[in-house]
């Protein structure tokens, strides 16, 4: 492991560490989601030569490197204080009927009402995709109201639910089975191969859930 | 031109290079499995580094062609007939119209890629005419009685001296970027044992059996951008070499990456067949 210290840190100790991933890889570990796509659009941003730059939850996997020692220039020139990219805000009307909601209630002390009203107040961004195209991690839930998976994932989950499982909130894009705790469903299109871009909460993506 | 495919045999796909560039939105690359035979096919019917050509798993293809055209069949070792006439493998060779190529059951290896000059001219989907097994993204998978379109001829079929094909032999691994989670010794001991490929494989990934890869860390890993040919070790320690239809991200810790050139391999192997691993390069 390499470990890249990205200049004259400012807030204190951020660093990237680069763990090496086959010939014409690197996975670059932050501290953090919002550093890992702070990170990743800052790759983006310098033109470097990359085939994907995929953000996780505290790590930007940057593979296809045409030019690793110009990656690392960039790389050090990262500042992890410049704060949040503020990306577009996307916002998604939901009817809040999940099988789970009452679940989810008795979890964070509250009424169903009171579940809708704190999911509605929250900004969620888009942290990063995957499980399926178009599905995206949404960060913003508080460590306090993170809610385990379901022991056993249902078979089926209909395209558009709402869920959460930890901090995290998805939508799911297409039909599927899946574990997460579902609170409501949307009538957006989340993922259209016919659309530029595909995915309507591609990472950097803030999100606000609107109760309709 | 068309192709109207008779039978499509156990699993036939259209693959170009594939998709690169949207895995940050959870689309997976897909492509070829065996890159160098896809490589030559296309070479040898005169075709572009893009075209789009079939992958045929398991054999037992049979289409027929409207008008003439060169067509080359690669990879798994199977037999390629014409109208019941045996042809050559790794070769161009003529289809006449109205005629019927066949391809047998493989005999060594699993996929063999028919290519057929001017390309099959199907519509890409977001850049590309790949089909990914993961999400279904891409052109629709070829069943008994599709027709394809095939593209304007670019050049003239390559007569004599295909380049030889790549020998298999070990895989050879670099350090993945969890390979701290298995202790210092864990590349070695990839390497000293045998894996058999397990019956579950497919062009999401290689399943392996054998001696269980053992974590010394045993915390959940946060999701994480995943390669072309990593190897991901679930609980279980059986390691999974992720192929072209990978999910883009996965939550188990990869321990190392086949190199790419090493990689078709993996696309040839079939279940029951031994691997070996070997560090370097």
């Amino acid at each position: 492991m390499t470990t890249l210290p990205t200049g004259p840190a400012i807030g204190g100790g951020a660093e990237v560490e680069l763990r090496p991933c086959g010939r014409d890889a690197v996975l670059a570990e932050v501290a953090d989601s919002a550093a890992a796509r702070s990170l990743a659009a800052h790759v983006r941003a310098s033109g470097v030569a990359v085939t994907e730059v995929v953000p996780g939850a505290r790590t930007v996997l940057l593979d296809g490197v045409g030019d690793r020692e110009r990656l690392d220039g960039v790389l050090r020139s990262w500042r992890p204080d410049v704060g949040e990219i503020a990306g577009e805000l996307v916002e998604v009307p939901v009817v809040y009927d999940g099988a789970d909601l009452a679940d989810v209630a008795a979890r964070w002390g509250t009424d169903e009402e009171g579940v809708v009203a704190r999911h509605t107040a929250t900004e969620f961004v888009s942290a990063f995709c995957g499980f399926a195209p178009g599905f995206a991690y949404l960060a913003g839930l508080p460590e306090a109201d993170a809610v385990p998976r379901l022991a056993s994932p249902r078979p089926r989950v209909p395209a558009g639910a709402v869920a959460l499982a930890g901090t995290w909130c998805g939508v799911y894009p297409s039909a599927s089975p899946g574990g997460w705790r579902l609170l409501g469903r949307t009538d957006l299109v989340l993922w259209d191969p016919d659309r530029d871009p595909p995915a309507l909460l591609a990472p950097g993506t803030r999100v606000r859930f609107r109760a309709v | 031109m068309v192709l109207t495919v008779v039978r499509a045999g156990p699993l036939t796909l259209v693959q170009d290079r594939g998709r690169t560039g949207l895995a940050h939105l959870g689309v997976p690359r897909a492509g070829p499995l065996d890159r160098p035979a896809a490589e030559l096919a296309n070479r040898l019917v005169g075709n572009g580094p893009d075209a789009a050509l079939l992958e045929v798993t398991g054999g037992g293809l049979e289409l027929v062609s409207d008008a003439g055209v060169w067509v080359a069949v690669t990879g798994a070792e199977v037999e390629v007939d014409v109208d019941g006439a045996g042809r050559g493998l790794h070769r161009a060779e003529r289809l006449p119209a109205g005629s019927l190529l066949r391809l047998g059951a493989p005999v060594r290896g699993l996929r063999s890629f028919v290519a057929v000059a001017g390309g099959v001219d199907v519509p890409a989907v977001l850049g590309s005419r790949s089909t990914d097994t993961l999400a279904w993204v891409g052109p629709p998978r070829v069943l008994d009685g599709a027709t394809l379109p095939v593209g304007v001829p670019q050049g003239p079929p390559e007569a004599v001296d295909a380049p030889r094909l790549p020998r298999p032999g070990r895989l050879r691994v670099r350090p993945g970027p969890r390979a701290d989670w298995f202790g210092s010794d864990a590349l070695r001991r990839l390497c000293q044992a045998a894996y058999v490929v397990g019956a579950d494989s497919n062009r999401v990934g290689l399943r392996l059996e054998g001696p269980a890869l053992e974590r010394v860390r045993t915390e959940e890993l946060p999701s994480e951008g995943v390669v072309l040919g990593a190897v991901q070790v679930p609980p279980n320690g059986q390691p999974v070499v992720f192929l072209a239809d990978h999910p883009p991200t996965g939550g188990y810790p990869v321990l190392a990456v086949v190199h790419p050139d090493d990689l078709w391999q993996c696309g040839q192997a079939r279940p029951g067949e031994t691997l070996r691993f070997v560090t370097g390069a």
